[in-house]
């Protein structure tokens, strides 16, 4: 039995049964990864990432070492094939996002501030006509866009 | 110490048989194998441990080439044994449930799919068979006279007739390789029950020479074994210079245990050749 011990390098020899030719991994992870039967588990794999990595499996295999050999290392960089690449990623999308709130909050306190005063004053009636559609004109469209968004 | 919690690693669902038949193996990470048996099903399992397998795990693993090529190995070579004694749909791989009793509930709740991959691939087993063109080990007509340049042929010139032949040569081996590819097919299907195809392999990387122009995968009954290796052999050795035919094989049924079938589409999807996605990455 062998001991559960991290993997050592030394890929093991292993022939399909009584067949031609033994299995390469190219073929192996081809049906592995890509064939079978894919059904929920409870560990979710991300199938995207699963789907996208067999893509680039497809290009790279066969040789795992050769791979290494050539300095193929573009799962170090790509998003979908490194949590490290798509960490990364994600933290600038968050802070971007996050600036791009403020932005939007602060305009939205700039604008804020004269709709309430405009609502007051069209409540008022007395400001005269010409008054109240101003104020009215832009209290109409947060409304709108709320309705956009939904 | 607190033992770490489990988790089970399914690696086939397949008709009941010994367990003794993969009780030596060893699983993926080395763990054992062991069966979870419920109402004329089997499910090939591994206890391992969780945190080898969950989520966190799984997206820095698979992303590890060499993690992925021993796990990859140690589920084909469980999924291989298995497929030696029974019938067996693959899984595919990192297939992970919360132990056993799920597996057990998912056997119960997948049953009527189970059954129907099961018949299908009822005693068969798969081969694979590659086909590649190779421009490079094909002898133009006349080499020997496309070398160097011809007498009052200006180097320019020479270039660009070297340039044409080479192409022509490139043309003639995809056509050649084209109408092997169709014979080959139409001798391995007769003693197929059903084909599928492949997106064929990267040559640069996968140390092959030549281009993988096709890469099929055959469903073949225990029976027709020879027949079919037979076959194959026959148009092996008539395949033209500068063409290559490999088999692979055989193979637990991997390219037709029915991912659409387990959708709910019929059966027969089995028997639809995946049409070659719009050209090679």
């Amino acid at each position: 039995m062998t001991e559960p011990a991290p993997w050592s390098g030394e890929p093991r020899q292993i022939r399909s049964r009584g067949g031609s030719s033994s299995a390469n991994l190219a073929d192996v992870l081809e049906r592995v990864l890509d064939k079978g039967v894919v059904i929920a588990g409870d560990i979710k794999i991300n199938l995207l990432d699963i789907e996208l990595l067999t893509v680039k499996l497809r290009l790279l295999v066969a040789s795992v070492d050769k791979a290494k050999e050539m300095g193929i290392d573009w799962w170090e960089n790509d998003p979908a094939l490194s949590s490290k690449a798509a960490q990364r990623a994600e933290r600038e999308l968050a802070e971007e996002n996050e600036r791009l709130r403020e932005r939007i909050a602060a305009l939205e306190e700039h604008r804020a501030a004269p709709l309430e005063a405009g609502g007051q004053g069209t409540g008022g009636a007395e400001t005269g006509p010409g008054a109240g559609e101003e104020t009215a004109a832009p209290a109409e469209r947060p409304a709108a866009r709320e309705e956009d968004e939904k | 110490m607190s033992a770490p919690q489990e988790a089970s690693y399914v690696y086939a669902v397949a008709r009941p048989f010994a367990a003794e038949a993969v009780a030596g193996l060893a699983g993926v990470g080395g763990y054992p194998v062991h069966l979870v048996a419920h109402e004329g099903l089997a499910a090939v399992v591994s206890a391992v441990p969780l945190h080898e397998f969950d989520e966190e795990a799984l997206r820095a693993n698979l992303e590890d080439l060499g993690w992925l090529e021993e796990v990859a190995r140690a589920h084909h070579t469980v999924v291989d044994a298995a497929a030696r004694h029974t019938d067996v749909v693959p899984l595919r791989l990192a297939t992970v449930y919360h132990g056993d009793e799920r597996v057990r509930s998912v056997l119960a709740e997948g049953r009527a799919s189970f059954e129907r991959a099961l018949g299908r691939v009822a005693g068969c087993v798969e081969f694979g068979v590659k086909v590649y063109a190779d421009p490079a080990t094909r002898t133009p007509a006349g080499a020997e006279k496309s070398s160097g340049a011809r007498p009052g042929e200006s180097p320019g010139m020479a270039y660009l007739r070297k340039r044409r032949e080479q192409r022509d040569r490139r043309d003639d081996t995809w056509r050649t390789a084209a109408e092997l590819c169709d014979r080959l097919d139409a001798s391995l299907a007769e003693w197929a029950r059903a084909r599928e195809r492949h997106r064929p392999q990267d040559a640069s990387l996968s140390g092959e020479s030549g281009e993988n122009v096709l890469n099929a995968a055959y469903l073949v009954a225990d029976g027709d074994t020879g027949a079919f290796l037979d076959a194959a052999q026959r148009v092996r050795d008539s395949a033209p210079e500068g063409t290559r035919i490999e088999v692979s094989g055989p193979w637990a049924p991997y390219s037709f245990a029915g991912v659409e079938a387990l959708e709910g589409t019929a059966p027969e999807a089995s028997e639809a050749t995946e049409a070659p996605e719009g050209g090679r990455p």
